[in-house]
């Protein structure tokens, strides 16, 4: 595998990621707003609809909010995994800062001293999962500070409703995360197992069980709309990722993103790399 | 009902307005976000006049002078500088989410207008770079001073009569009840 190879599909899909929508977003907007009954709330939903067609053919970022660089890397078992990886994304991600471009958001969390090219300790952010295979996928998911700062941890009492706790919560919090929101639950595992759950399901959307359903109902029913504005379409989706916890607890995370769910994958191999 | 305003705003034009109405803008607009509005409300001098002005709570994404993408910043991080911001003069503040803590502070005032959170691209078809006061804040936290052409629509959500979208659309959560 080539360093170069790595560098050039990192910047690759952080453009496509922060330039467009993947089309099962874009139709779930849509059919949000052909349902839409509040007048408002419609036009809400139609402008964020503008908003991409016209990001997508100036090829500019659709939202200044270009986010922190989160990937999730799928690396084959059978792939012997280069030691430049780390860099040679961080080095993707310093050249799409520049090419794009995007908006340096990386600060220092105590001095908030701009790294300057949204690369430093910590960032860019890699997840990574281990699958069969010998390429490697490179998924790109810009997170902006709008969702996330509403996105949430309780440790609850296990004999709370953590469904309906999630749902009075986030649309409490959906206006300040640009809803109409993708919901992303985790539900038991312990105090940082529950995130990353929850982190994992927004990442694993769409599908959609007859608990997810039931949740995303009732999260629309509460009627806090797009933009907190009001309407019907508070959240266009729910994934919910369990795992076994103590008997004594009931960790719930709920990781929130904005109706812009930005993601753009590719894949490397030893011999080049293609976007998906 | 409709509005298009041209700044500065007068106080019968706020006066006007009621939540729900939609609102096209046209002028000088300035960002604030964080950084600013803590130096607004640490009492220092700041080198434009707000009165009858327009704050844009937004932290743009520039490029050679051009604007690229300049959707709205999250309010209520700046929403306990309200007071402040309305006492330097501004009359009309654009941002998502809403300040519903401190609408108060708008109360015969002041209007708070919405703009849809994310539509950078859409935004910036309606906004030019005038200058950048206080460039050592950086990109996303310095003053832009912008100039805006028609730019809308937005919607009315905090009047300064005390009606209040956000609290409408949240009675429901508040009254604490399953149907």
């Amino acid at each position: 595998m080539r360093r170069e190879d790595v560098v050039e599909a990192t910047v690759a899909v952080l453009a496509k990621a922060e330039t467009s929508l993947p089309p099962w977003v874009m139709e779930r907007i849509e059919e949000a707003a052909e349902r839409e009954t509040n007048p408002i709330a419609r036009s809400q939903l139609e402008a964020m609809l503008e908003n991409v067609r016209i990001a997508s053919s100036e090829g500019v970022p659709l939202c200044q909010d270009t986010g922190l660089p989160v990937f999730c890397l799928e690396i084959g078992w059978d792939l012997s995994i280069p030691p430049f990886l780390e860099e040679a994304i961080a080095e993707g991600v310093r050249r799409a800062t520049e090419e794009v471009p995007l908006r340096p958001n990386a600060v220092d969390p105590l001095t908030r001293k701009n790294s300057g090219d949204n690369t430093g300790p910590g960032m860019p952010d890699l997840i990574v999962d281990l699958v069969p295979g010998k390429s490697l996928r490179i998924t790109a998911f810009p997170k902006g500070a709008g969702s996330e700062n509403a996105s949430f941890l309780a440790m609850l009492n296990p004999a709370d409703d953590p469904l309906d706790f999630v749902a009075r919560e986030v649309a409490k919090r959906s206006g300040r995360a640009c809803a109409p929101v993708f919901v992303g639950v985790g539900i038991g595992g312990t105090f940082d197992l529950a995130p990353r759950l929850a982190k994992r399901a927004l990442f694993r959307m769409p599908g959609t069980s007859d608990l997810e359903t039931a949740l995303l109902s009732e999260i629309n029913r509460i009627g806090t709309g797009p933009m907190g504005l009001g309407g019907d379409s508070t959240a266009l989706g729910v994934r919910i990722e369990t795992a076994l916890c103590h008997t004594a607890s009931l960790p719930v995370a709920v990781n929130l993103q904005c109706w812009a769910n930005r993601s753009a994958s590719a894949t490397v191999r030893d011999d080049g790399w293609s976007i998906d | 009902m409709e509005h298009r305003l041209k700044t500065p705003i007068g106080e019968k034009e706020v006066s006007a307005l009621r939540a729900g109405d939609l609102v096209w803008i046209s002028g000088k607009v300035y960002t604030a976000r964080d950084r600013v509005h803590a130096l607004l409300a640490s009492g220092e001098d700041i080198p434009v006049d707000l009165a009858g002005a327009v704050i844009y709570h937004c932290g743009p994404l520039i490029r050679d002078e051009t604007i690229l993408s300049a959707g709205p910043t999250t309010s209520g991080r700046v929403s306990r500088y309200t007071k402040d911001v309305v006492g330097r003069g501004v009359r009309l503040i654009v941002g998502k989410g809403g300040i519903s803590e401190e609408a108060e502070a708008l109360r015969g005032r002041a209007a708070y207008l919405a703009y849809p959170g994310g539509c950078g691209a859409l935004a910036a078809r309606h906004l030019l770079v005038k200058r950048l006061h206080l460039p050592e804040l950086g990109m996303a936290e310095g003053l832009w001073e912008l100039e805006a052409e028609g730019w809308g629509p937005m919607i009315v959500a905090i009047d300064p009569h005390g009606g209040d979208l956000y609290r409408e659309a949240s009675r429901c959560l508040m009254m604490d009840t399953k149907p």
